[in-house]
């Protein structure tokens, strides 16, 4: 075993990466902004800087530990720089510390109490730097902004997108998306996790909590809240306990205190879920069509199809997530029961997600201007307001779910975790699988195989986009071929999302799983149609799975979105009689837009037509399934070709 | 914004050009942008974006670059760029009132820094490494030395006539 020394005292190291983590590991809280574990190594902070004997100062993050070396961390030296360093980065940071959404996990104002800086010897900037909270699920406030680049990383490297990056430079350099564009307008799929890994206020997540308080002393209102799973093993760290620990029965207790009404569980309709996406793929592999089939559990994945893999949207099941299952029957269906109006009815969702704020938004799932979820808070959020509302955890008694939508299989409860939807889909293709651990786990890509029909079904697990991306590329390369794929956005699935309590790190994804595994050992019914109380809801309301009950209520539909809105590139006459736009986003692009560009370009010239034609390259038009897609004079013409291109030319001129 | 240049088609066929001829390798993306910039004179957003299409990166990536480099412009140039020098040896021989006189004839409001008609842009420079010659000012790449107001209006001047430009135009 190779040793060095901290602090000379000798400490054992294996395969640490860096001394960083040997340090850590060794008891010592060495202070980091832009050090991830998951996330490539950036060196920016200078706060991990630490003295070796031969080498000096030397930063941990990003050297090797070596046998024989002798690190100090704390001399007086290192602390002097350190306060030197967060001071120079506490000057540019606007310190509305009080009434920042990220105060109680911000990493900047926690280091400057424990380094103990008492006052900033730098002037401030005075340049005020607009907020953007464009987007339903984050708000961006770039004067907060450390620049340390973890959020960076973050939507690049597990992620696969790049949505933000750095810009300019010197005192100048900024985080920002492309063009200074608002987030709303570019390819950000809201899933929130770059604001999990900001250190500071700069990203943080939308909060709802007014709007779930409002309704809550709005005597007109019946309010109805939905608790999702992975909320359920989150929750307790707050209050001291291990992730994993399953809290959901307190939680319940805490949300009728604070006043809410009726307390469901999002398991239920996870279970539903299972019903509806089981019976579609069935039927999607009898009829040999649009297999793979993707879950589209996951509102940041589906949006991640939506504006890079057009070509894949039919792939997605149509089935709403559980949360929005929930809204449905919650608006649709439960207000009946109840003998009340829809309009009576407030429904909030807790979930340990930023991406479902921005799912219950979409205008599929609005009727007459009235969502099906009115307000979506995270697991954060919940542990704000139960703060807010003076309620004394350890006083909570366990309370248990109101029926009918509170009582739900172990399927339902894997649902948080990645796998667990395959396998919940899974149990109910093999009546004899009870635990199906080839789909469990943190590994990027899992795939597992059952027999059906004495047919292998051919099984993908992903979850962070960029293993997404990874996989689809593959496929559309013909280089691999499944039935069925269930994708995450967020590392670990949702135990990790975005709005789950910190650290969020693989440590406690790990743990927060393994209590819903262990929920679901503890339940005896595992399999979506072993629950009676969703029986019930088909035989009063919706018939069958896959009906047209189900089908109007239940599922829903895609589209292709533009990555970025942005203006087009015009070329000619503002007096033409004709006016062709042709498609040069990415899905049109790679099927050849380009080279129609040319054709029609030259033909326009030949044919000396260039004062009545006008010719525009664009955007995306928004009809990917179509590409290449041409725009002439308003009307949009799919698998567009110089044949039917020109003949229109001849045709109009 | 739409931009409309003279000459924008062919410009935009160049660009593809441009990108084939790097074999659309990212690592190539500062010359690419380059040779953009020389054919725009300078970088249209939907051209950015163009480019990130073509090339498989993000937008944001472009955009970083684009903006990281002080001799890419986003801003749309005009044909004729001056360039005031306003480094010591400049500034100490009144520089400044040079610029305030082109300003004042170009019409130039306050922030604005390229005529609406796109035939001038007036920046600043820190030395331009002709310090005997101050104040020194640079249209494209003439180089003007020991330049008064009265002799900057005249080189506008001049410039306008063969635009075939007159002042009262130009605004
Ligand atoms: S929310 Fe997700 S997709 Fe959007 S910028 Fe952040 S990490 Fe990227
Ligand atoms: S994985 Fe779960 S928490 Fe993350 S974005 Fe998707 S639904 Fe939300
Ligand atoms: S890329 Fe979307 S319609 Fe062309």
């Amino acid at each position: 075993m190779k040793t060095l020394k901290i602090n000379g005292k000798v400490v054992s190291f294996k395969n640490e990466k860096n001394l960083l983590e040997v340090i850590r590991k060794a008891g010592i809280k060495l202070p980091t902004f832009c050090y991830h574990s998951e996330l490539s190594i950036y060196g920016a902070c200078r706060m991990c800087l630490v003295e070796e004997k031969k080498k000096g100062l030397i930063a941990a993050c990003s050297t090797p530990p070596k046998e024989g070396m002798e690190i100090k961390t704390h001399t007086l030296k290192l602390q002097k720089q350190r306060r030197m360093t967060l001071e120079l980065l506490l000057a540019e940071h606007d310190r509305e510390c009080t009434t920042c959404e990220k105060n109680a996990d911000c990493k900047l104002r926690e280091l400057a109490a424990n380094l103990g800086i008492e006052n900033i010897r730098f002037k401030r900037k005075d340049k005020k730097l607009p907020i953007d909270d464009s987007s339903p699920s984050i708000v961006r406030d770039p004067n907060k902004c450390i620049l340390c680049g973890d959020c960076v990383r973050m939507c690049e490297e597990v992620q696969g997108i790049g949505v933000i990056g750095f810009a300019y430079r010197g005192s100048n350099t900024v985080v920002t998306p492309a063009f200074n564009k608002k987030l709303s307008e570019v390819d950000c799929v809201d899933c929130g996790q770059c604001a999990a890994v900001c250190p500071t206020g700069a990203l943080t997540i939308k909060s709802q909590i007014d709007r779930v308080w409002e309704a809550i002393n709005n005597d007109d209102k019946i309010v109805i809240a939905q608790i999702a799973p992975a909320v359920k093993v989150a929750f307790g760290e707050a209050f001291g306990l291990k992730p994993g620990h399953s809290t959901e029965h307190l939680i319940v207790s805490a949300l009728k205190t604070m006043g809410i009404n009726k307390v469901f569980d999002t398991c239920f309709a996870a279970d539903l879920t299972v019903m509806e996406e089981s019976k579609e793929f069935v039927e999607r592999l009898s009829k040999g069509e649009k297999l793979p089939q993707f879950t589209s559990c996951c509102p940041a994945w589906v949006k991640f199809v939506e504006l890079n893999y057009p070509s894949f949207i039919d792939n997605l099941s149509s089935c709403r997530s559980p949360q929005q299952m929930f809204g449905s029957f919650a608006k649709n269906y439960y207000p009946k029961e109840l003998g009340v109006s829809r309009d009576d009815v407030f429904v909030v969702s807790i979930m340990p997600c930023t991406a479902k704020k921005a799912e219950a938004c979409r205008e599929e799932f609005i009727s007459n201007g009235d969502p099906d979820v009115d307000a979506v808070i995270t697991t954060q959020e919940l542990i704000k307001m139960v703060k807010e509302a003076g309620i004394v955890f350890d006083d909570l008694k366990e309370e248990p779910f109101d029926m009918p939508f509170g009582f739900a299989t172990g399927s339902g409860l894997i649902f948080g975790a990645t796998g667990g939807v395959a396998e919940s889909v899974i149990r109910m293709l093999d009546e004899e699988v009870k635990e199906f651990k080839d789909v469990r786990g943190l590994d990027g890509l899992k795939e597992a195989k059952v027999a059906k029909n004495g047919k292998d079904i051919k099984i993908a697990v992903v979850h962070g986009l960029k293993n997404a991306r990874k996989l689809l590329e593959k496929i559309k390369a013909g280089k691999a071929e499944y039935d069925f794929i269930e994708v995450m956005a967020c590392p670990g699935g949702c135990v990790g999302g975005a709005g789950q309590p910190q650290p969020n790190n693989a440590e406690s994804r790990i743990e927060r799983a393994l209590g819903l595994y262990n929920s679901d050992n503890k339940i005896q019914l595992i399999r979506a149609s072993d629950n009676p109380m969703v029986q019930k809801l088909y035989e009063k309301w919706l018939k069958t799975p896959d009906s047209g009950l189900s089908h109007k209520y239940l599922h829903t539909c895609y589209r292709p979105r533009r990555r970025i809105e942005g203006s087009d590139i015009k070329f000619s006459a503002e007096k033409s009689k004709m006016n062709i736009k042709i498609c040069i986003g990415t899905s049109c692009y790679l099927n050849g837009s380009y080279d129609l560009f040319k054709e029609v370009d030259k033909k326009i010239k030949q044919d000396n037509l260039e004062d009545r034609v006008n010719l525009e390259a664009t955007f995306c038009l928004e009809n990917c399934n179509g590409s290449p897609s041409v725009e002439v004079n308003g009307k949009i013409i799919d698998k567009a070709n110089k044949e039917k291109i020109f003949m229109l030319i001849d045709e109009l001129i | 914004m739409a931009v409309m240049v003279k000459d924008y088609k062919r410009s935009f066929k160049k660009v593809n050009e441009i990108i084939e001829s790097y074999g659309r390798n990212p690592v190539e993306l500062v010359s690419i942008l380059q040779e953009i910039q020389e054919e725009y004179r300078y970088l249209p957003e939907e051209i950015l974006n163009y480019i990130a299409t073509a090339m498989g990166i993000s937008p944001s990536k472009v955009f970083g670059v684009a903006t990281f480099y002080e001799n890419f412009s986003l801003e749309p140039k005009g044909k004729y760029i001056i360039k005031v020098c306003d480094g010591t040896a400049c500034h100490v021989k009144n520089s400044m009132d040079l610029l305030n006189a082109l300003q004042k004839k170009l019409k130039l409001k306050d922030g604005q820094k390229t005529t609406k008609d796109m035939m001038f842009t007036l920046e600043t420079a820190s030395c331009l490494g002709a310090c005997g010659l101050a104040p020194v000012m640079v249209i494209n790449e003439e180089v003007y030395g020991k330049v008064t107001p009265e002799k900057a209006e005249k080189i506008i001047d001049e410039i306008m006539k063969r635009e075939g430009n007159s002042d009262d135009k130009n605004n």
